[in-house]
């Protein structure tokens, strides 16, 4: 079972160096989605450190949506897809493996990327550290509910948008803990319940988001 | 081994066949023919439990595939239409991670000497989107080398391939035969495959067929 999540992981992670061009694109699109927020509302420091959390998760939403279509979407044009819903091990272990792979390519370089940016944001330290924490915890979720939704619209034509409309009310909670956590640091009232609950939600997100999306999968097959 | 009982296909609004019977044991070919469209694809897909029948039911080894699940899987090895090749990757790379996640060990030397035999040797490290259609569907059937996998299901396999690779391909099903394995084709090529029995089946109206011959 290891075998195959890492032999799934692998190949992934070396697809996508092989185009990092994907990955750059997403993480540039995170960097100047947040860095026009301060441009546009102006350098008033406490408004800037009130909208923080709420512009950097926000952004970091949109920055995982862009990479979701191409989830499933280049194995099924080239035929993987099928291959892969014929492996004789569970299709919900394979999708696993691929929703670990796109966290560490969409979702990490999110998290490394979140301390520098807060910095625009006049963010204290404490914050800071809550930021990265945060997110570190809830984009898992984010690529596991994502895979639901990118299952769901494979095939599509125009399937894109119809994946925003399907996933981002999804995200809400993810958004509104998260955030929530950075919020609750500013004001002085410690974050832990709102990591708790976004732990809760990535880990929901990440064991059984899988088992629909196989199901999902095995309906576009058809 | 295999048996199809009173299936049935339907694909939009129109029946594309029923009442299909067959029974095909180790060493046997089937050879699906039939005109474009009249469900041979379909049929293929219904056998790997990708695509549900309308009715009727598949049998392996005398159990129902829909309930075999996994362990019909494991001995079943589907080439379709599509290559399954990454264009990102090399004809090596793509045939050890496929042979990674269908749980197989495959040595690099193994490999190699696949690759060699399907004509691709001194293109093993060049990615695959560089690679002809024909030198593509060579790396997809170099699978077919070390596969030990009891049923073959191919989909037009001899499709965009030169004279030397239809012969080789048809050697490799041979050999399979031989040492007791299943085979489901479809083509439109009269290629003699060098061992086991043949099968013939047709999919469609009779006129078409007898239109063919």
């Amino acid at each position: 079972m290891l075998t195959l999540l890492r032999a799934v992981i692998g190949r992934d992670l070396r697809l996508a160096m092989r185009r990092q061009a994907d990955i750059v694109a997403a993480m540039f699109f995170f960097i100047i989605v947040v860095s026009l927020f301060p441009l546009g509302v102006g350098p008033e420091p406490d408004q800037l450190r009130r909208m923080a959390p709420g512009v950097l998760w926000v952004a970091a939403l949109l920055a995982t949506m862009l990479s979701l279509p191409r989830l499933f979407a280049d194995d099924h044009r080239d035929g993987t897809l099928e291959q892969l819903a014929l492996a004789p091990q569970p299709l919900g272990l394979i999708v696993l493996g691929k929703v670990i792979a796109h966290w560490l390519v969409a979702g990490l370089p999110l998290v490394v990327l979140a301390p520098v940016l807060g910095v625009q944001f006049d963010l204290a330290a404490d914050a800071l550290g809550v930021l990265v924490l945060s997110l570190l915890i809830g984009t898992p979720a984010l690529s596991g509910i994502g895979a639901i939704g990118a299952a769901l619209t494979l095939g599509v034509r125009g399937g894109g948008v119809l994946l925003s409309l399907l996933v981002l009310p999804l995200y809400i909670p993810v958004l509104i803990f998260g955030a929530g956590a950075v919020d609750a640091t500013v004001s002085g009232l410690g974050p832990q319940a709102h990591l708790s609950l976004l732990g809760a939600l990535a880990l929901g997100g990440v064991f059984f988001a899988p088992w629909p999306t196989a199901a999902a999968l095995r309906v576009a097959l058809e | 081994m295999l048996e199809a009982s009173n299936l049935e296909c339907v694909r939009g609004e129109r029946r594309l066949f029923t009442d299909l019977n067959f029974r095909l044991a180790g060493g046997e070919m089937l050879h699906l023919q039939g005109s474009n469209g009249s469900g041979k694809t379909s049929l293929l897909r219904m056998l790997c439990a990708l695509t549900p029948a309308a009715s009727g039911e598949i049998f392996w080894r005398g159990r129902a595939i829909a309930k075999l699940g996994e362990e019909f899987r494991s001995e079943l090895c589907y080439l379709g239409h599509q290559n399954a090749i990454k264009e990102e990757l090399t004809p090596l790379e793509n045939l050890l991670s496929s042979a990674e996640l269908a749980q197989e060990t495959l040595a690099e030397d193994a490999a190699f000497d696949a690759l060699a035999m399907v004509g691709l040797r001194g293109r093993e490290d060049l990615a695959c989107r560089y690679l002809s259609q024909g030198q593509k569907r060579r790396a997809a059937l170099a699978r077919l080398v070390n596969e030990k996998r009891a049923l073959w299901v191919l989909d037009e396999p001899y499709v965009a391939l030169d004279a030397a690779a239809v012969e080789l391909v048809a050697s490799l099903i041979g050999a399979h035969l031989q040492a007791g394995g299943l085979a489901v084709l479809t083509t439109h090529q009269a290629v003699a495959v060098p061992a086991g029995a043949v099968r013939e089946l047709w999919l469609g109206d009779a006129d078409a067929r007898q239109r063919s011959q």
